[in-house]
């Protein structure tokens, strides 16, 4: 087996493990039956509630997906910041720590299968977007733009909860950080409406929401926005990696 | 196999381990005694890559554990304290994972885990989730994740710490089967356990490494001397007067006092500077003595482990 090999062998396991775990474990039957549940009763009172009328169908998608992104992030949040600190818990930590796979390999193997999750809880509600098709009058694209995005707010929130759960033993630390640190990125975008010029363009450019996922809510795919999701992901999910390493020094 | 050189390991301010030394051959099992808090955990888990030394460097093999973790890990398997058990596996699944993420190919690790089932006396609690099992199978769940993929050198943190008597009787003897193919470091405060598992002890205390070798060797060191029990098995020459005279008057010999006199036995314990062991059976036997018994003298292993302690202390 040669290196490169060997190191996605054990992305590979972890990634299968979490997968597993998660199938075998009530959090994600749980976390996935409320984000359905709230996604759809928020839909219902937007599709066919009593104002629905009035408000054109490519307006209720982008309500839809607007609505869904808070579902999203707040699940992505819940299944990502017991991943590490948990593992310390429960002592199962020292195993990955001894075994030839490095600290690189356990984050991303814990963060993919965390999105494959948290991906099939979004595309669930699939079929919420298409009654407007059917009723409607709404784009395969902007629908399609729209899944893009949530699926690129929950990889970086996850890699934010990552971040926070790579810190501390406590699943209650975790949580109070990552929730921390995400509702302080959400905040970035109303605060940059009413800062002067230029920390209101910084705050805005750094925005989990608003400026970043109004495009993808309306169906308009800017690489700008793709290219910030990713570094945000990127960005945390090296934080997580270092943080595992520096652990080993404390 | 196993090289120290001035380790040591820092807790913000605090002072854990060391700076130590040693050095480890291949083969054999090697017991780590001391009290809790004395550094044996701590030493553990920097020997397998959990944990890194503050300063000083430590080789595996030939292989630094700081530069190259990822191969040291290869050739380690430990043990820690609380079995690193996933609650929602069953023991196959379990061993099967720990098997792949060790690096067994998928192919293999099917038949390797029916092995180490086998050998760890699994197999009947193969289809058992892991939060449902005894201390013991835990444990014995922990050292069969930790042989899985045939490592060089075996780490057991406190193997039978919680087990009842039975069960550490049983556990002893697995370690005593392993040390035929592994080498094996093991932790434990339990005197007993180290003495019956290991050929030798190094025994720490505060952090620092006070005393290692057999423990007739840590006798002797403590002592000054070797202390020597021969046995002459007495013909119609045999005198016990002239058999002590004749001793005493051996190189390096210090003391001689008979200890027993029992037709055909007599018992001489001998007080020596060195281990003249081999010297004087040589003698013994050229001067026509039959010799039945010589062996080093030591104290048992807790008295010694209560004297290094009082020797520290004072």
């Amino acid at each position: 087996m040669d290196t490169k090999s060997t190191e996605m062998n054990g992305l590979r396991v972890i990634f299968r493990r979490e997968i597993n775990a998660y199938l075998h474990s009530y959090v994600g039957y749980i976390v996935a039956a409320t984000v359905l549940m709230l996604d759809g009763l928020l839909f219902y009172t937007q599709a066919l509630g009593p104002a629905a009328g009035e408000r054109l169908s490519g307006e209720v998608l982008a309500r839809f997906f607007y609505t869904a992104s808070g579902l999203t992030a707040i699940a992505a949040l819940v299944l990502s910041v017991r991943l590490i600190a948990e593992e310390r818990q429960l002592g199962t930590q020292v195993l990955l720590n001894t075994s030839p796979v490095r600290d690189w390999e356990i984050v991303t193997g814990k963060f993919s299968a965390a999105l494959v999750f948290i991906t099939g809880i979004t595309l669930s509600t699939l079929y919420m977007p298409l009654m407007i098709v059917v009723n409607g009058r709404v784009s395969i694209a902007q629908i399609l733009v729209g899944y893009a995005g949530l699926v690129l707010l929950g990889a970086a929130v996850l890699a934010i909860g990552i971040f926070a759960t790579s810190l501390t033993r406590s699943q209650l630390v975790a949580t109070a950080v990552g929730a921390a640190v995400t509702a302080v990125m959400f905040l970035f975008w109303p605060l940059s409406m009413v800062v002067d010029p230029p920390m209101s363009r910084v705050l805005s450019a750094l925005a989990l929401h608003g400026r970043h996922f109004s495009g993808f809510q309306q169906g308009l795919l800017h690489t700008r926005d793709v290219f910030y999701y990713f570094a945000v992901t990127y960005f945390f999910l090296l934080l997580a990696t270092k943080v595992l390493e520096a652990k080993r020094w404390e | 196999m196993i090289r120290l050189t001035e380790v040591s390991k820092y807790f913000g301010e605090k002072r854990a381990l060391g700076p130590i030394s040693f050095e480890i051959s291949p083969g054999g099992a090697v017991g780590f005694l001391g009290l809790n808090g004395a550094g044996k955990t701590t030493l553990l888990r920097i020997l397998t890559t959990d944990l890194r030394s503050s300063t000083g460097e430590v080789e595996i093999g030939g292989i630094n554990v700081v530069t190259s973790p990822h191969e040291v890990r290869k050739r380690v398997g430990y043990l820690p304290e609380t079995p690193p058990l996933y609650r929602d596996m069953t023991v196959g699944e379990y061993l099967k994972f720990v098997g792949r993420i060790k690096g067994i190919s998928p192919d293999s690790v099917s038949d390797r885990v029916r092995e180490v089932e086998e050998y760890t006396q699994l197999t009947d609690v193969h289809w058992e989730f892991t939060r449902n099992l005894s201390h013991g199978y835990r444990q014995r769940v922990g050292i069969a994740q930790a042989m899985i993929h045939k490592p060089e050198l075996l780490i057991l943190d406190e193997p039978t710490k919680g087990l009842d008597p039975v069960q550490v009787l049983e556990l002893r003897a697995l370690i005593i089967r392993l040390k035929e193919e592994h080498t094996i470091l093991v932790s434990s405060h339990v005197l007993s356990e180290i003495s019956q598992t290991c050929d030798r002890v190094f025994v720490l205390n505060a952090g620092e490494l006070i005393a290692s070798g057999t423990e007739e060797e840590i006798s002797a060191n403590l002592a000054g001397t070797y202390r020597i029990m021969l046995g002459v098995r007495m013909t119609a020459d045999t005198q016990a007067a002239g058999l002590t005279h004749f001793v005493r008057r051996l190189p390096d010999i210090t003391s001689v006092e008979l200890i027993q006199h029992d037709d055909p036995l007599l018992t001489l314990s001998i007080q020596s500077t060195t281990d003249c062991r081999a010297h004087l059976n040589r003698s013994l036997v050229k001067a026509g003595h039959d010799v039945v018994r010589l062996e080093l003298d030591s104290n048992d292993l807790e008295s010694l482990f209560v004297e290094l302690l009082g020797h520290k202390v004072n």
